[in-house]
C-alpha cells in the first residue's frame, strides 16, 4: 500500500497495448482535502474509520474465498468486489488520518489496531460457511451501504462525498451480483432453496444493528457530513422485500442479536469470529512491522 | 470451438456451458474475441465476462455467445477454403490512392 501513484505506470503512452486498458485516474484527483469548517475532527476521523472498517472487514471475508469459490468466474467476481471495497477502505482510512491530524496512515489503522478498536458492524465479520451465506451477507451489506453512500454524496466533507460518488457505482454492481445469486438459489432447486433460506435466517439477526445510530453517526448526520443509519431502514427493507420476493423467499422473522449492554460492532464489541479475522489480517504486518510493499 | 468444448452440461450440473467473449475497447471500432468462460446462462455469461475480461478498464461493450452456437470452418477445409485467394493480389484496393481523410481503411 505504499506506492504513490499506481496510475502513472499505465498511461496513454501505452496506447498500442489496448489490452492494458487506458483512462485510469485517481478517484480523488482534484478533490479539495481541506477539512470542512465547523466539523469536529475527532468525530470525522471516527466516522471515517467506521465506514472504512466495514469495507475492509467485508473485503477480507471475500478474499478468503479465493481458491474456495465454486467456479473460477465467481472467484474472480468475488475478488473484484473485495478489491473495490478495499479501495474504499483505503481512501476512508486516509481521510481518517487527515482528520485526526496525527501521523497515522491507512496501514496503521488496518494493521496495528486491536479488535476492539475496529468499529465495523458485526454483519461484516461473520464467518461465511457456505456460498449461500456469502451472498446473503453481501446482499444485506451492499443494500445498506449503497443507501448510505447515496446520502453521503451530499456530504459537507468533499472527500467523503467523492468517495461516496465513486463507491456508488461499485456497490451498485455488488448488490446486483448478490441479488442475482439470492434469486438463483432461492428460486432454484429444493436443495438450493433450503440452503438459501437457512443462510438468510442465520444472517438476519445481524440486520437490525445496521440501523442503530451510534453517537458519532448521529453527530455526523446532524453536521451534514454523514447519514443517520436509522433513516436507511425503510429503503433497505423495500429492497430486501423485492429481492426475496423474486427469490420466492420470505424475509426471516427472527429476533435481533443483541449487543453487550447495548453495545455492538460500532462500539468495538464484536463476535467471536472477529478475533480470528483480525489476527489473520494483521499477521504479516505484525510479524514484519518494518516491511514495505 | 469443437463440439466437445461447447457441450451443454446435463441436469446433474457437471459443468456449465462454454461461452465465447467479445469486447469492444474504448478505441476499438469492433468487438474483439478475448477468450471464453463458463456460465449457467447468457445473463450470467455477460456478468462473468465483465468480471473476468474487463478488470483492467479495457472495455465499453461486451458480447457473449454460446460456443455451441458458433459454426466454424474446419482445419481440414483450409486449402479449399483459403488457398484460392492466395494469388489474387488485385482484389486489394492497393492500386488506388486513398484520400487522407478517409478513415478506417
Amino acid at each position: 500500500m505504499s506506492f504513490d501513484n499506481a496510475y502513472e505506470a499505465i498511461t496513454e503512452q501505452n496506447d498500442a497495448r489496448w489490452a492494458f486498458g487506458t483512462g485510469f485516474d485517481s478517484p480523488l484527483s482534484g478533490v479539495d482535502s481541506e477539512l470542512p469548517e465547523g466539523v469536529d475532527r475527532a468525530d470525522l476521523a471516527a466516522y471515517s474509520l467506521m465506514l472504512a472498517d466495514d469495507a475492509l472487514v467485508v473485503s477480507h471475508r471475500l478474499q478468503q474465498w479465493c481458491t474456495h469459490a465454486p467456479e473460477l468466474e465467481e472467484e474472480v467476481a468475488l475478488a473484484n468486489i473485495a478489491l473495490d471495497l478495499l479501495g474504499q477502505a483505503r481512501m476512508l482510512y486516509s481521510r481518517a488520518g487527515q482528520a485526526e491530524g496525527g501521523d497515522r496512515a491507512e496501514d496503521d489503522y488496518a494493521y496495528f489496531r486491536t479488535e476492539s478498536e475496529f468499529g465495523n458492524v458485526r454483519l461484516a465479520e461473520l464467518a461465511q460457511p457456505d456460498f449461500a451465506f456469502l451472498v446473503a451477507t453481501l446482499l444485506v451489506f451492499t443494500t445498506w451501504r449503497l443507501a448510505l453512500l447515496q446520502r453521503m454524496t451530499g456530504s459537507r466533507d468533499p472527500v467523503l462525498a467523492a468517495i461516496a460518488a465513486k463507491g456508488i457505482k461499485e456497490v451498485t454492481y455488488h448488490r446486483d451480483y448478490a441479488a442475482q445469486w439470492v434469486v438463483r438459489l432461492g428460486d432454484g432447486t429444493d436443495y438450493s432453496r433450503q440452503r438459501m433460506r437457512d443462510a438468510l435466517e442465520a444472517v438476519w439477526p445481524y440486520v437490525d444493528e445496521l440501523f442503530a445510530t451510534h453517537p458519532v453517526e448521529r453527530r455526523m448526520a446532524e453536521a451534514g457530513v454523514g447519514a443517520d443509519p436509522a433513516s436507511l431502514r425503510d429503503e433497505c427493507a423495500a429492497v430486501f422485500g423485492t429481492v426475496l420476493e423474486s427469490a420466492t423467499l420470505e424475509v426471516p422473522q427472527v429476533s435481533p442479536r443483541a449487543g453487550v449492554a447495548g453495545r455492538a460492532g460500532r462500539h468495538g464489541v464484536h463476535t467471536e469470529s472477529m478475533g480470528y479475522l483480525v489476527a489473520e489480517l494483521q499477521s504479516v504486518a505484525r510479524a514484519y512491522p518494518e516491511a514495505t510493499w | 470451438m469443437s463440439g466437445q468444448a461447447g457441450e451443454r452440461s446435463d441436469a446433474s450440473g457437471a459443468q456449465w456451458p462454454l461461452y465465447e467473449v467479445f469486447v469492444r475497447s474504448k478505441r476499438g471500432l469492433n468487438h474483439v474475441h478475448v477468450g471464453s468462460l463458463r456460465a449457467a446462462d447468457e445473463r450470467m455469461a455477460l456478468r462473468h465476462a465483465r468480471d473476468v475480461y474487463t478488470r483492467r478498464n479495457e472495455g465499453v461493450s461486451i458480447w457473449v455467445v454460446a460456443a455451441a452456437d458458433i459454426t466454424a470452418s474446419s482445419p481440414d477445409e483450409k486449402d479449399p477454403f483459403f488457398a484460392p485467394s492466395g494469388d489474387k493480389v488485385y482484389r486489394h484496393p492497393t492500386f488506388y490512392d486513398i484520400p487522407d481523410d478517409v478513415p478506417h481503411m
